[in-house]
């Protein structure tokens, strides 16, 4: 059926480049096993983004849609968006791993699954999680919290948080447009040359993954750059740097690490889409090429990554454990110090992905203790952890649910990871299953544990009803048990020998611990359900649950002293910060809900289509590189260019909200808040806490 | 277990006492019924032992910091616990004491694990070759799509799909792939090494008796990857020279043909039996190849394999030591080749 289509208008694309065409000409069992599974997320693809127009079409929704949330400038609906992107490919992904894990599970001499779907689902399970999960799930939350916490009204670049969304936005359009045109890479989520050139992958695949990637990357570098001036530039009066809550720490040396640690990304993947664009030869074999230089450049971002993915996790659980013991953090000058020794070393330890590659025993061996060494202040972060959680009062909400279940469970990974440092044993267990249990047993309670406890955390703040926390709970504990069960094993099959990215193996000895980690697996996709449950069931009883008077946990921070949800400027009177703990002190002193003594005029970004141009165009260019339609990707480079000058010319950027109305909406709260009814934290979790605590008694919780 | 190692107790008794418990029951469960060595963990060389030991001695110390917060957290949790009568002391937070403990127990631990990493480190390099009064057996190993070639150049043969190897007789491995990066790797005897196009690498291990060992790929590089696979026979001197022997008696010449139709294209061992017409061929069993070009190994590393062996007959075994002195190497020309050795390229730099 090639060639039907005009080249000059379809580029590559094809009939079969559908996910079910194979099958149809070819129809054997195996095939059509394959294309059921492919076309069904294809058609899933198609029908999802269908039903969503069909719904706002019928709600009549679209200028709501598109004044209240798609232009907005507004940080905190962003991060609600990044947070969505998150959550809708978390979902895609995680279906993915369950598949890998089925394959693994039948896969004694045989499976069901053939090797370029399984090669395609590793690498898009690995890419989704990294670039379209785990990047915009944490941009999300210190988007929305990170302005909050230190006083500010928004992030200093407003409308680049708008094209960054765009850029990240198009790339997850990118990674799903690629399951109705097939097929995407099998070369990893590490893209490594030269397996990724032209010549062993001709192929579109490895093209979406280029694109995909240099999307997020290019999003992400905007994002460090936008919260690193925002928490130099914008923190509220007397917030000094060490009086700042340990999560905007945390955001602060994240942002830092993105600046730095996206770009080698960047140019790696632009490289190779020169070699295989233009025949340049940077990481072929011949003509003076080096694939070594790509495994460089990758994990000279790929280190800095993983801290990028961590030490938001790490801030956020700081607030958790402080915020559930009823108790100051233990070793603030110490956490801090100790987050900012791992953001520097992360950059010098990018060697141990690679021991095996034939270099001297004296950098393996420099590079290996230099990587331990970054356990050293690991640990110190972890036992402050446990002693802030000592002399404490401590409640197993949700959040410290996921808390709980991180230090266990860690500290386990790092022990792993120590194993991995360690030149001579990593050449054993190196790219084998014990490397992907290790990388888990660090992301799912390290990352995952981490966005979920911050969701259930400030959900409350952003749309001002708690979540339920019956199915919030068998969450958590289904992912801590899942996470288990399908894990551990891979721990055994890693010393076993197993390599990692095995469609079928031949050991008889490998099977029970695959059936165990595919059961895991399932365990997991019920905490996915009882996630999707509880997020029902909290929008159903959302009247039960209303949290208006804004600090539902007995919070410590900034932005725990506003209402929920918060309004557009944040805070009618920009704070006066005295002391670590601002919130708290103000209400251990009495201060909180004071009435300002007069209200100024607030001056916000206006709203603009700028990242909503950025998505379109963005994901326009991909896709016409990705299939060489050339029109498409000319005319997306103009209209972009012709956006980015227009919007120089474009003289009004603000808009000034009249102290009236923010006057009268803060009385209004207030009243409200004088109302409410003060609980004790016994009853934190029931519907009598509407978000006022009893005032603490020399700073104990009550 | 039929072929019991001889472990040799070398260092601290706890990991060795923590290995027997931990790691032999299940894998003697798991593994010691089936006929091939998976695992380091049940090592069949000084390498891989040596592997083994360090392994337990890593979990053994970091395991200090590491039960301290699975053991006492769940008991701060419950004694800690909101409505609890333990004392709470919410402005408590920082203790001199403490903190020299926090950081000065994980810097101890990683302070030993550190010298110990270094001198093992340098001990294991897999380019140091090992300590015997034997010379060590040369072979060279390319990886082809989803397939291993391994030449024995001083006894003029090559095979796939099975290594033969002397027992208790050093093995030094010179290795490149004809294709993309690939993963070499017999965990019974002793850690991966990289495979890479145009590149050579290294790789010393040694077999303390006969067996059979498994042996991979573990660099993901297509549909055909998890094929990879061979069977390392390690047996006795005689066996050995019978192998060669029957090697050269039975084995198919390995030509410019055969290089080009076979190995080159994508496929399995299995394939390329079929490809050769040995149809009963079964996996993990030798395909042989005798003659093979002389320099074959050269010849592949320069992307000239056929042509390199009439015009330059230099020495094979002048690998680089390490494969980023193979970075300057010359283009790849339309006329016969004189490929620069890196040799060359290292003395005139
Ligand atoms: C939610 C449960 C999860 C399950 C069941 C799961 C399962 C898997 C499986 C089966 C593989 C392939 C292993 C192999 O190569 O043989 C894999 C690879 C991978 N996973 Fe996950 N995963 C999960 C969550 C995550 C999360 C949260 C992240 C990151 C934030 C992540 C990142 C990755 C990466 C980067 C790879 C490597 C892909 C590659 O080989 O290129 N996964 N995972
Ligand atoms: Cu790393």
């Amino acid at each position: 059926m090639s060639g039907d289509l005009p080249d000059f208008i379809f580029g590559k694309l094809d009939w079969d480049t559908l996910p079910f065409w194979d099958a149809l000409k070819d129809p054997t069992t195996f095939k059509i096993i394959n294309a059921v599974i492919s076309g069904g997320a294809g058609a899933l693809v198609v029908l999802g983004a269908l039903g969503v127009v069909i719904l706002v079409t019928w709600l009549g929704k679209w200028k709501y849609l598109w004044s209240e949330w798609l232009t907005s400038p507004d940080h905190k609906k962003i991060g609600i968006m990044f947070i969505v992107i998150a959550i809708v490919m978390l979902a895609r992904a995680v279906i993915e791993a369950v598949f890998m894990r089925a394959q693994q599970a039948v896969g004694l001499d045989g499976g069901f699954l053939s090797p370029e779907h399984f090669g395609e689902f590793f690498t898009t399970h690995g890419t989704i999680m990294i670039f379209f999960m785990a990047m915009p799930f944490l941009t999300g939350i210190i988007n929305y919290v990170m302005p909050l916490q230190i006083g500010a009204r928004d992030l200093s670049f407003p409308v680049m948080n708008q094209i960054s969304l765009g850029l990240t936005a198009a790339g997850a359009a990118i990674v799903m447009i690629s399951l109705v045109f097939t097929p995407f890479s099998t070369g990893g989520w590490s893209g490594y040359p030269p397996y990724t050139e032209r010549a062993y992958n001709p192929g579109p695949g490895v093209d979406y993954w280029i694109w995909a990637v240099t999307l997020s990357t290019l999003s992400s570098t905007l994002t460090g750059i936008n919260f690193a001036v925002t928490i130099y530039k914008k923190r509220a009066p007397g917030m000094k740097l060490f009086r700042m809550p340990l999560f905007t720490w945390t955001a602060l040396t994240t942002a830092i690490l993105m600046i730095f640690g996206m770009p080698p990304l960047t140019v790696a993947t632009a490289l190779l889409a020169l070699d295989r664009y233009l025949d340049f030869h940077m990481f072929t074999s011949d003509l003076g090429g080096n694939m070594m230089n790509y495994v460089n450049l990758f994990w000279a971002f790929g280190h800095p990554e993983v801290y990028i993915l961590i030490l938001p996790p790490f801030g956020i659980f700081s607030e958790i454990f402080s915020t559930f013991s009823g108790k100051r953090i233990f070793g603030y000058p110490v956490l801090v110090v100790a987050t900012i020794c791992i953001s520097i070393l992360s950059f010098i330890v990018w060697l141990h992905h690679f021991f095996t590659m034939g270099q001297d025993a004296a950098v393996n061996a420099a590079f290996g203790i230099a990587t331990m060494l970054i356990g050293i202040p690991t640990g110190v972060k972890v036992y402050d952890w446990m002693l802030t959680m000592y002399r404490g009062r401590v409640r197993l909400s949700v959040p410290m649910i996921y808390a709980i279940g991180f230090i266990m469970l860690f500290v386990l990974g790092g022990l792993t990871g120590i194993i991995l440092a360690t030149p001579s044993v990593d050449y054993q267990v190196h790219n084998s299953l014990f490397l992907i249990a290790h990388f888990h047993n660090m992301l799912i309670p390290g990352l995952l544990f981490g966005m979920l406890s911050a969701t259930n955390f400030w959900f409350p703040k952003a749309l001002g009803f708690r979540l339920e926390e019956r199915w919030g709970r068998r969450a958590a504990y289904s992912w801590i048990v899942g996470f288990m069960l399908a894990f551990f094993p891979l721990y055994v099959l890693g010393v076993l020998g197993m390599p990692r990215r095995s469609l079928t193996f031949f050991e008889p000895a490998y099977l029970p611990w695959t059936l165990i980690a595919g059961f895991g697996a399932l365990v997991i996709l019920f905490a996915m359900l009882c996630l999707l449950i509880q997020l029902w069931v909290s929008i159903r009883d959302r009247h039960q649950n209303m949290m208006t008077a804004g600090d539902p946990w007995d919070g410590r921070s900034l932005e725990w002293s506003t209402s929920s949800p918060p309004p557009e400027y944040n805070f009618p009177v920009i704070p006066e910060v005295h002391s670590r703990d601002a919130y708290m002190s103000e209400k251990e002193q009495g201060k909180a809900h004071q009435v300002p003594d007069e209200f100024p005029d607030i001056v916000m970004p206006a709203n603009s289509a700028m990242g909503v141009i950025i998505a379109v165009t963005g994901s326009a260019m991909a896709f016409g590189l990705t299939w060489y339609i050339w029109w498409l990707v000319i005319l997306a480079g103009v209209v972009t260019l012709v956006a980015v000058i227009a919007r120089g010319f474009v003289r009004k950027t603000t808009r000034v909200i009249s102290s009236d109305e923010v006057r009268r909406t803060h009385l209004a709260w207030l009243e409200c808040v004088r109302k409410t009814t003060p609980v004790d934290r016994s009853k934190e979790q029931s519907p009598e806490n509407q978000g006022l605590p009893v005032p603490p008694v020399n700073g104990a919780v009550q | 277990m039929s072929e019991q190692p001889q472990t040799s107790r070398r260092g601290s008794p706890l990991p060795w006492v923590l290995s027997r418990i931990l790691g032999w029951s299940p894998v003697t469960l798991l593994t010691g019924c089936s006929a091939t060595h998976i695992t380091f963990l049940d090592p069949q060389g000084p390498i891989a032992q040596a592997q083994r030991q360090h392994f337990w001695f890593v979990v053994a110390m970091t395991m200090i910091v590491v039960l301290p917060v699975i053991i006492q957290t769940p008991w701060i949790l419950w004694r800690y616990r909101y409505g609890g009568k333990a004392p709470y002391r919410p402005h408590w937070d920082m203790s001199r004491w403490l903190d020299v403990m926090m950081w000065g127990v994980p810097v101890i631990v990683v302070a030993i694990l550190a010298v110990v990493l270094w001198q093992q480190t340098h001990r294991l390099d897999p380019y140091r070759p090992l300590d015997s009064d034997k010379a060590p057996l040369q072979v060279q190993v390319v990886g082809f799509d989803w397939k291993w070639l391994f030449i024995y150049p001083e006894q003029g043969i090559a095979t796939m799909g099975q290594l033969v190897l002397p027992a208790d007789r050093p093995i030094s491995f010179q290795l490149t792939s004809a294709t993309v990066l690939q993963t070499f790797f017999i965990p019974a005897l002793g850690g991966q090494i990289d495979a890479m196009n145009r590149m050579v690498t290294k790789l010393h291990l040694q077999a303390n008796h006969t067996g059979r060992f498994a042996g991979k790929n573990m660099q993901y590089n297509g549909g055909g990857f998890h094929h990879q696979r061979f069977t390392v026979r390690v047996v006795d001197d005689r066996q050995f020279d019978d192998f060669i022997a029957h090697a050269h008696r039975q084995g198919q010449p390995l030509d410019r043909q055969r290089y080009e139709e076979v190995l080159v294209q994508q496929g399995d061992t299995a394939d390329a039996a079929r490809a050769l017409g040995l149809t009963s061929y079964q996996r993990g069993e030798p395909i042989r190849f005798a003659p093979i070009p002389r320099d074959l190994f050269r010849g592949i590393v320069d992307d000239a394999p056929f042509e390199s062996a009439v015009h330059n007959p230099a020495p094979h075994q002048q690998a680089a030591m390490h494969p980023v002195a193979y970075q300057a190497l010359p283009p790849k020309q339309q006329t016969p080749p004189k490929p620069t050795l890196p040799q060359d390229k290292e003395t005139s730099q």
